[in-house]
């Protein structure tokens, strides 16, 4: 197991350095003179050449990429170029939110959507199964930028129940968590019912059942231990998933993450924070997925086995 | 079945989208702006520049669709291409590109988007450009598995030992054999593709004004959103209507391509 973990990660590094070096070639492809943004549009020429000169553009690229990489391992990602301030700062300031914002929002999800699909299974065919299972598809056709701009109108204009937009207490948790999750529930949900439903035919539950095992406990206490795994493998995945949607969400409801962020500084053209953020993300989704492979390893003995070997 | 309904009234509506449709779409009538729904002339409603919702919402499915197709076909022939030459090569040239493939489909779609778009700029081509060179990963996927597991048939055996070459064995035996998985992939891929397309634009950074694209006519509902709930309903109501129709169309095919799934 150790060694398994100490080869991904071993794995993660030179993934991390691909991600910056695409996002930092990317950003030197757009068609924009840097040094313009800074100095305005009205510079003159020397003081254009001055701030291309400040921000290391007159060297050759891998030099460029070299300077970054080792400004960035010591806690500098520049500055913005519209606000001044460190980009680290601004990081900082947002990502505690985001990272809330997420987790809440997954948990929202797994907790609704576990018992929904394990009911779905167990009353297969019934009311109650086409129910759950047409919800679940109509949650993974509603984009969630509008799903939230309908909680807004409903639960913000309507009733007037909670707070639209901002941050700072709980009630300004409920929506953004709600429409980032929504989703997720749907997937894990539809996972779930069939994971269940396939772990239910398998001999032991026939057996367990021949013994005159009580079928909730069955389904609870054995079923659900197996069936869980596949879905311990989407939690990896929905982590990255929940880093993108957080993007959107964050836009419609005003939450100052580093999705929001992000948006903010590609429309205002403020590359160095969006450089910086993307590269950010790019790690988190790398960490979310050795994550999900830690839990999967965790949670199924064979492939603790075959890693092993 | 519903799918196919779904898709076949939307094709319908963006086909005839010059007759259905009550105004053109960037007809502007400022002392008509933000009428209430079932107005006469405008059964949904107008938005801030008096421009007809029905009509937008109409020349809006072509936007969608086109996209959808468009994108879908890019990414289509990209995933194919990689997907057979990773598979059915195998070896070092597998490795590679298993891992390309890996890499670009555990990433969140909308960030490599972004990526791209920051880089084109904002605008429906950049948009489609993104949203094409982002979402094949899940067509290689599938190809990938698939011809990995048809290259060691009796049949692609016989073919190379009777030396034929790998491009016709590709061709002549390979693709018709995985024609069903990738249909159902399509179905769900133009789904996520007007996802993708419609949060870009709803962000501002798809499709600009005055395209009718149902992204950004949620955006400007966004604006308005206390005064005027219309703006934010209708177009939200046609992006979920498309993107159920292919889900359904996907679910659909899947269980006549396996019925295996059906549970």
């Amino acid at each position: 197991m150790t060694r398994y973990l100490i080869h991904r990660s071993l794995f993660l590094l030179p993934m991390m350095l691909v991600i910056s070096a695409l996002v930092f070639v990317a950003m030197r492809m757009i068609p924009v003179d840097p040094a313009e943004l800074v100095v305005g549009p009205y510079a003159t020429a020397e003081q254009r050449e001055l701030a291309r000169q400040k921000l290391g553009l007159d060297k050759p690229i891998i030099a460029q990429y070299g300077i970054y990489l080792l400004n960035a391992l010591q806690g500098d990602l520049g500055r913005s170029f519209k606000s001044g301030k460190e980009v680290t700062a601004l990081i900082a300031d947002t990502l505690p939110n985001t990272l809330l914002l997420g987790s809440v929002a997954l948990t929202f999800a797994y907790l609704l959507a576990i018992p929904m699909g394990v009911l779905a299974a167990i009353r297969q065919n019934t009311l109650i199964d086409q129910g759950a299972m047409t919800i679940a598809l109509i949650g993974i056709s509603v984009p969630n930028f509008w799903l939230g701009l309908l909680l807004i109108l409903t639960f913000a204009v309507g009733l007037r129940w909670l707070p639209a937009t901002g941050s700072g207490t709980w009630a300004h948790l409920v929506l953004p968590s709600i429409t980032l999750g929504l989703q997720y529930t749907a997937i894990v949900a539809r996972m779930t019912r069939s994971s269940v439903l396939e772990v239910l035919r398998q001999d032991y539950v026939r057996a367990l059942h021949a013994k005159g095992l009580e079928r909730r406990k069955v389904v609870y206490v054995h079923a659900l231990k197996n069936a869980v795994i596949p879905i311990i493998s989407l939690m990896g995945l929905h982590i990255s998933a929940v880093v993108g949607g957080s993007v959107i969400v964050e836009t419609i409801f005003a939450w100052p993450g580093t999705g929001q962020l992000l948006i903010n500084s590609i429309i205002g053209r403020d590359f160095p924070v969006v450089q910086a953020v993307l590269t950010l993300l790019g790690a988190t989704v790398l960490l979310a997925n050795l994550l999900a492979d830690v839990l999967y390893t965790l949670a199924d003995p064979r492939i603790k086995y075959s890693a092993h070997r | 079945m519903i799918g196919i309904v779904i898709i076949v009234t939307l094709c319908i509506v963006a086909a005839f989208a010059p007759t259905l449709a009550l105004h053109p779409f960037a007809e502007q009538d400022l002392m008509r702006s933000l009428e209430r729904p079932l107005t006469p002339g405008h059964p949904l409603g107008t938005d801030v520049f008096g421009r007809d919702i029905y009509s937008r919402i109409v020349w809006g499915a072509r936007v969608s669709l086109q996209v959808g197709l468009m994108v879908t076909s890019v990414s289509m022939a990209i995933g194919i291409l990689i997907g057979c030459i990773s598979g059915f090569y195998g070896g070092r040239v597998d490795l590679v590109l298993s891992n390309l493939i890996n890499l670009v489909w555990g990433f969140p779609l909308i960030l490599v988007a972004l990526l791209f778009v920051t880089v084109i700029g904002p605008g429906l081509t950049g948009a489609m450009i993104a949203t094409g060179l982002v979402i094949w990963s899940g067509f290689a996927r599938i190809v990938r598995g698939e011809v990995l597991a048809l290259r060691s048939r009796e049949f692609v055996v016989a073919a190379q030992a009777l030396g034929r070459g790998n491009l016709w064995i590709i061709f002549r035996h390979i693709l018709p054999n995985i024609i069903g998985p990738v249909l159902v992939i399509a179905s769900f891929t133009m789904a996520v593709a007007v996802i993708i397309e419609t949060s870009l634009s709803f962000l501002g950074l798809g499709a600009q004004p005055p395209t009718p694209s149902w992204g950004s006519m949620l955006n400007e509902g966004r604006a308005v959103l206390y005064r005027a709930w219309w703006l934010a309903t209708f177009p939200g109501i046609a992006i979920a209507l498309l993107v159920l129709g292919f889900n359904l169309l996907g679910d659909g095919l899947r269980d006549v391509l396996d019925p295996r799934m059906r549970d």
